[in-house]
């Protein structure tokens, strides 16, 4: 332990301890921008920088650990000089036009400039050249970038991709695509994770909410909106709700205020993505010499991204269960036309995803089985959701919650928790037990699968059979996992992957918390509303049931098959609907 | 893949590391006299070239006090900007992460301490303060605005006469020079710009090895005017010279046995052979100086007295007396004074060094020169004893490397503590106090006495050459005015508030170089020949050859060689040898003639007389 003072705060703090945790401990606390805990402690903002007595230079909080002894002022008329200077020539290269930014109101650079009352910069504006891909799901707005790194950092560090580097040298020193690659070009996952630790607007998703307020004019389109299963612990969050309050029957009531005709749940196609992932696994474990294990799941397309660009000779091992996005937009234009009775170019399939990388996903060309153009035709991110609610003034604390509509708009426990790390596992684990037993097991049977860690695995006994199964969340943990199978150091049957860290939960699509990993409490939602859930198995959702009856029969059927599964080799990873913006 | 590999240069980062030396050698080249601010600025868009991007101080900062510089250079920035310039400096000296920013936020707030008049010139008047001065280096950094190009030109066609005549218009003595000059005209030589700078005293040297004699100039008509001069070394012989040319009688006053000052009683023969020197002052005597050998102004024949006598007096008395170190046991047997040891050999008194263990303290060209007498004279150690590090040394660097190829070592980082003696007071051996380098402050790391203890070097005999002083003291009694230890003088050598007393030299300025005791000489010259109502003009009427407009490609400088370690401590006899004639003409044609191609031609490119 060592002896400081901060400020006029005498304290005793482990010896190794930062001085920004030190100050934090004493709640004194120090402004930083580019600082990401274990991830980017580089202090390349210099905005936690601080006095130490008896130096003449500033140290800065984030990367200096106390000495004993040492006096530490936090405001003195040196620090608070070079504070703001820093400030100051940081927003001297940020397009601070805040009004039209995303993330006015979430930004940290506008909090600190705000906070230290900087109302003029004296310096001149220069703001770097912005070129980027149009269309790209994920959009980079360099003259917002303040160089914090922490997209490389993340990049690098969590989700092992190396998508971002720094691009040029000296004065023009920039983040860009590595490898002077275009984004179109690189192996992005389209995960997210870059825009969700982004302090300002530099990262952001295509924003898509044009397009469904276009199709809400048009008086011709049925819009058909499918809710995620993670947006409902989160859509909230930004809108000032507390968790409880912000549940899906709410998010029900808004979204038809906003207009939409029918509201589903992606739950649906999650309990029908068990059924017929479920059945694949159980036919492929019954014919173990044709198939190579482990089985990955298919529902990420993060993951698909991945797979495809890191590890394409492993496509065949993934199932090609469609994942319930897609599953929806199929079953929207396929079977719930011909419920409706209407023409199904009629219909206008939204879904509100967690995600960045399903915007990908719902666009890839072959993603059209049901013959009506795109089986979805948008995709929000929850963030995107919220921001439709603000646009919309609609005041959601004064809203009743709402049932959602009927047939696709029930969902089981098991697929409420596709949102969480471990979640497809478990749900698929308690429908393959009923598959191959006839009975069901205790529903919780599965649960060492859950929780936040980045590799978990875990042995059931499923009729005898020792099943080995491993659930990975983030990309990097997923490449140490898909490395040690290769190497043969791990053998499973089975494989749970989500491409960001804690599953959807901490989706790269859902809003954003500066220096919080708000993962953990959103599954906790999930795996509550599971618990609470009437039904627990995805055979169990009478729903399901009904629609095998009167459209698909059964599980792996030529229809399921026509609409429920896909060739993942045929899937583009650069559609050219892209254009590089000269 | 393999875990890891050589890294390699690359064709890219070779052909940097090329401009980076490129770009040294050009910064040595600069013209003294541009703008400042231009200047940081530019400098500090290298820094920012520089900055690993990372830091917003470095990243950002520095290009916005570019910005800012570039508006006060524009004439687009106010007070205000000053004030924003210094806040943001501040802040990246103070929050920067690394040397690449807080050094380069550094620069700018000396600027503008050092140069803050100029940033006013610029924002209250839009000017700079500031002018290109120096517009043929070589020229203007020869203290005698030697014509440099115009020799060289000359050499280049074998017009070595011509050279010298040339040379003797601003400098004298161009033998001695050829010989000892530092040559401050080589430092900035436009030519480092590609490759290196002329070796210009090395081509006046071939020039002076190769003229044979040259007449002197015939001097002006009598003026019946009389120069008393005190003092026979280089700024006396120079000042006696130009005043005869004018047609004035000089009387020279030397108290020593022989003319020359420090040329003959400082420097060694195996530098400046003596019989050249003694025939070189010859032929300026030659001209009609009356010379009075032996007698001491201010003791023999008072200043006052020699005023009365004199329409006009000119001091250039050096700096001639040892500095005492105040050690124990500096009065012991076997203890010297370079001063004195340098003396008797200039009057060909050898000391008797055989088979002992020298030790020189100081480090100082006096010191080299000592030290390396010592191994002439079979001292069997040879030893100089510093303070600073051996890099810190005042003395030339050719000097210091020709020492210890001789056979001396230096012990650096070493304070002279004591003198041991035996119980007959004879020296047995010198204590040193080891010193650490430390901060730099002026330019110099400054030394400390280090946390180790003294250290006992054995010795017969101790020489100390820790620099020179002035003998002032009967020049002081008689009324000549006298500043810590210098004769009090302006840069015209009027002595301050005696009309018609004129100073210069080492006597004014402390131990110099010869070229800055003949230029003050020339400057005296000029004054009295004004002082006494006249304006005689010296020229050459040498006509300069038209340059050669060849290509000047990258070609190596051509050094001097020198005689066989071996065999030159075996004497006194010169060890540096002339050029080759392949030699000096292929040096001589690298000259990029600044006179006339560049700014040369415009202004300041040619002094045709003074």
């Amino acid at each position: 332990m060592v002896n400081i003072t901060i400020d006029k705060n005498n304290l005793l703090v482990p010896e190794g301890m930062t001085i920004l945790d030190a100050a934090k401990s004493c709640h004194v606390s120090i402004p930083n921008l580019c600082y990401m805990e274990e991830l980017n402690e580089i202090g390349a903002c210099r905005v936690c920088a601080v006095e130490i007595e008896g130096r003449e230079r500033l140290v800065t909080a984030c990367n200096n650990v106390v000495e004993e002894g040492m006096v530490i002022r936090t405001n003195s008329p040196k620090v608070r000089e070079a504070r703001r200077t820093n400030v100051e020539l940081i927003l001297s290269q940020h397009d601070s036009n805040c009004a039209v930014c995303v993330r006015s109101g979430n930004c940290s650079l506008q909090d600190i400039a705000n906070d230290l009352g900087i109302i003029e910069v004296p310096y001149k504006k220069t703001l770097p050249h912005a070129r980027w891909t149009e269309g790209f799901p994920l959009v980079r707005n360099y003259e917002k970038c303040i160089k914090c790194m922490r997209c490389i950092q993340v990049c690098d560090k969590v989700q092992d991709l190396q998508i971002w580097d720094i691009a040029n040298t000296g004065s023009r020193t920039n983040v860009d695509v590595s490898g002077n690659m275009r984004i179109e070009e690189s192996d992005c996952a389209l995960c997210g994770q870059c825009i969700t630790h982004c302090p300002t607007g530099a990262l952001r998703e295509r924003d898509d909410t044009d397009i469904v307020f276009d199709a809400l004019a048009d008086p011709e389109k049925i819009l058909v909106v499918q809710i995620a299963p993670a947006v409902r612990a989160a859509w909230g969050e930004s809108l000032g709700l507390s968790r409880d309050f912000a549940s899906v029957k709410r998010l029900a009531a808004a979204l038809r205020r906003v207009g939409f005709d029918y509201i589903f749940d992606t739950n649906f196609t999650a309990d029908l993505t068990i059924m017929e992932e479920g059945s694949e696994f159980i036919e492929r474990l019954g014919n173990a010499e044709d198939h190579t294990f482990p089985m990955f799941t298919s529902c990420c397309p993060g993951w698909i991204r991945f797979i495809k660009s890191q590890y394409p000779d492993m496509l065949n091992q993934l199932s090609t269960a469609k994942s319930p996005q897609q599953m929806f937009g199929a079953v929207a234009k396929s079977y719930y036309a011909q419920v409706l009775d209407v023409d199904p170019s009629k219909i206008f399939s939204v879904s509100i995803m967690p995600c960045t990388a399903k915007k990908y996903e719902a666009g890839v060309p072959v993603m059209n089985s049901a013959g009506a153009g795109q089986d979805v035709d948008v995709v929000l991110t929850t963030r995107e959701v919220e921001r439709l609610i603000r646009a919309e003034s609609i005041d959601v604390r004064y809203l009743p919650e709402e049932e959602l509509d009927t047939p696709l708009g029930s969902g089981s426990g098991a697929a409420v928790i596709f949102g969480a790390t471990g979640g497809v596992m478990e749900a698929a684990l308690r429908s393959a037990y009923y598959l191959v037993t006839g009975e069901n097991p205790e529903p919780d049977a599965f649960k060492d699968v859950r929780g936040r860690e980045g590799w978990k695995e875990a042995t059931f006994n499923l009729a005898g059979t020792d099943l080995r199964v491993a659930v990975a969340s983030g990309l990097g943990n997923t490449r140490r996992l898909v490395e040690a199978i290769r190497r043969g150091e791990a053998n499973y049957h089975f494989v749970e992957i989500m491409a960001c860290p804690g599953g959807c939960a901490g989706g790269g699509g859902q809003p954003i918390w500066d220096g919080q990993e708000l993962a953990g409490d959103r599954a906790d939602v999930l795996y509550g509303l599971d618990k609470i859930s009437d039904i627990r198995f995805s055979h169990e959702n009478p729903s399901i049931t009904k629609c095998y009856q009167e459209y698909f029969g059964k599980p792996l059927s030529h229809r399921s098959h026509e609409l429920l599964h896909t060739d993942h080799s045929k899937w583009e990873l650069n559609p050219t609907l892209w254009e590089y913006d000269k | 893949m393999s875990r890891l590999s050589i890294i390699t240069q690359d064709m890219a980062q070779a052909t940097v590391e090329d401009m980076y030396k490129d770009l040294e050698r050009r910064i040595t080249a600069s013209p003294p006299g541009l703008c400042p601010i231009d200047l940081s600025a530019s400098f500090l868009k290298m820094a920012h070239a520089q900055t690993c991007g990372k830091c917003v101080p470095c990243r950002v900062g520095l290009g916005q006090l570019i910005n800012l510089m570039e508006d006060v250079l524009d004439g687009k920035g106010s007070l205000k900007t000053i004030d924003l310039i210094e806040k943001t400096a501040r802040s990246i000296y103070n929050s920067a992460d690394c040397a690449i920013g807080y050094e380069a936020a550094h620069m700018v707030l000396r600027g503008l301490e050092g140069f803050r008049d100029d940033y006013l010139e610029h924002i209250e008047r839009d000017r700079c303060n500031f002018s290109l001065y120096q517009s043929v280096p070589c020229v203007s950094l020869c203290p005698a605005g030697v014509d440099v190009p115009g020799y060289i030109a000359l050499i280049n066609q074998e017009r070595y006469d011509d050279a010298i005549r040339l040379i003797r218009k601003d400098n004298p003595m161009p033998l001695t020079c050829a010989y000892v000059c530092e040559h401050p005209c080589e430092t900035r030589c436009r030519r480092n710009m590609m490759d290196d700078s002329i070796n210009i005293r090395g081509l006046k040297r071939f020039a002076v090895d190769n003229a044979g004699n040259v007449p002197l100039p015939e001097p002006a008509a009598r003026t019946g005017k009389r120069v008393a001069i005190v003092g026979g070394g280089p700024s006396g012989l120079s000042a006696a010279y130009f005043l005869t040319l004018m047609g004035h009688q000089v009387d020279l006053y030397e108290s020593k046995n022989h003319l020359g000052g420090m040329l003959r009683y400082g420097i060694p023969n195996y530098r400046l052979p003596r019989d050249l020197l003694q025939e070189e002052i010859d032929q300026m005597l030659s001209l009609g100086v009356n010379v009075h050998m032996g007698i001491t102004i201010g003791k023999d024949i008072s200043v006052v007295e020699l005023r009365e006598r004199f329409d006009s007096v000119y001091i250039a008395i050096g700096a001639q007396i040892d500095k005492k170190i105040g050690l124990t046991g500096e009065d012991a047997n076997g203890v010297y004074s370079a001063v004195d040891i340098l003396k008797d050999i200039g009057d060909g008194i050898y000391p008797d060094f055989e088979g002992k263990r020298v030790l020189v303290l100081g480090g100082g060209n006096v010191a080299i020169d000592v030290a390396r007498s010592a191994v002439r004279l079979g001292a069997t150690e040879s030893n100089i004893i510093y303070r600073r590090r051996k890099a810190d040394m005042p003395a030339m660097k050719e000097e210091v490397e020709d020492a210890v190829a001789e056979g001396c070592s230096i012990y650096e980082l070493a304070s002279p503590n004591s003198i041991e003696t035996d119980e007959d007071g004879n020296v047995t051996a010198l204590w040193v106090q080891p010193q650490i380098v430390g901060r730099i402050s002026d330019g110099r790391p400054k030394t400390s006495d280090a946390r180790e203890n003294p250290v006992r070097i054995p010795a017969d005999m101790i020489v100390i050459a820790i620099g020179q002083g002035i003998e002032t003291r009967d020049f002081e009694k008689d009324g000549i005015p006298v500043r810590r230890g210098l004769i009090d003088a302006w840069s015209t050598a009027d002595v301050k508030d005696i009309p018609g007393v004129f100073a210069g030299g080492d006597c004014i300025s402390g131990p110099a170089t010869v070229i800055q005791a003949i230029a003050a000489g020339k400057v005296a010259a000029a004054n009295i020949d004004n002082y006494l109502g006249f304006h005689h003009e010296i020229e050459s009427g040498v006509h300069i050859p038209e340059p050669s407009l060849s290509d000047r490609v990258p070609c190596g400088r051509v050094n001097m060689t020198e005689r066989l370690v071996s065999e030159r401590i075996e004497d006194f006899d010169l060890v540096e040898k002339s050029m080759t004639y392949q030699e000096a003409m292929q040096e001589s044609s690298r000259c990029l003639r600044c006179d006339h191609f560049g700014f040369g031609v415009l202004k300041g490119g040619r002094t045709e007389r003074w």
